[in-house]
């Protein structure tokens, strides 16, 4: 799915990176420890979390993460969101929660960031 | 790819900053896609820089992060005058941290920064005298 769509499916604001809404998703990665995403480096992703600091932004540069959604209704800081424009790297916030907003990404069709095991023979 | 010579690129990390940490990591990264290097492995690099850089802010006053890059590889070296490591083995484990809780709440401090850089890496060496400071060496080769 691309961007637009999954904004559309989340009913989630977007901040910033408007113009790269026709990015192709397949992956996503979520979670609330930034260890958790730095294990699983996969291009095309996405990461749901609810953390909201600036190396949230940082981390989603090192890894090329296609775009940060963010749960709850957390908005990014205004540090964030500069950083993001900057790296151009779209951030949304959706309203569902962690558990809703995986659901609703899992049944829409995007898988699970591969296993470092997989990976490991890529 | 370019042909080129050593790059050497020079990063100082101030501890606690937690504004500009992943700057000097975000900095090695667009070198190497300057260069041309394969995304692949400045994935690697960016993963491990970052690791480094973020050790360097979380566990030690100061330090500073070396990069050479040549055709064949990426070597970096991050020395600090930090408290020093009391058991490296302990610290190489997955999901063991002397993080505080500060630290956790930004969501650091997981135990996993030198068990992922070794994961990144095809050479790594860390060596710590605690007290004194630690040294941090990881290659990365270009195949």
């Amino acid at each position: 799915m691309n961007l637009a769509e999954l904004t559309k499916l989340l009913k989630a604001e977007v901040y910033c990176g408007e113009e790269k809404m026709d990015s192709q998703i397949s992956f996503v990665c979520a979670g609330d420890l930034m260890s958790d995403f730095l294990v699983h480096a996969e291009p095309n992703s996405m990461f749901v979390t609810g953390l909201v600091n600036v190396q949230v932004v940082r981390t989603a540069e090192m890894l090329d993460i296609a775009a940060v959604v963010f749960i709850r209704g957390k908005k990014p800081t205004d540090e964030m969101i500069n950083l993001a424009v900057k790296k151009g790297i779209p951030l949304i916030t959706t309203t569902a929660t962690m558990y809703l907003c995986c659901g609703m990404l899992y049944e829409a069709g995007l898988k699970n960031v591969p296993l470092p095991s997989v990976q490991a023979t890529l | 790819m370019v042909k080129l010579k050593d790059i050497t690129l020079e990063h100082h990390i101030k501890g606690m900053d937690f504004i500009t940490a992943g700057e000097a990591s975000s900095n090695i990264k667009h070198t190497l896609q300057l260069i041309g290097y394969p995304p692949a492995i400045i994935r690697r690099v960016a993963i491990a820089a970052y690791e480094t850089e973020m050790n360097l802010v979380i566990h030690a006053n100061s330090g500073v992060i070396k990069t050479s890059i040549n055709a064949d590889k990426i070597e970096i070296i991050a020395e600090d005058t930090g408290p020093g490591i009391l058991d490296i083995e302990l610290a190489m484990q997955e999901g063991y941290s002397t993080a505080p809780d500060n630290i956790r709440e930004m969501g650091f401090g997981a135990g996993m920064g030198l068990p992922n850089i070794r994961n990144c890496a095809d050479e790594f060496t860390l060596d710590s005298v605690y007290g004194d400071g630690t040294t941090l060496r990881v290659v990365i080769l270009n195949q």
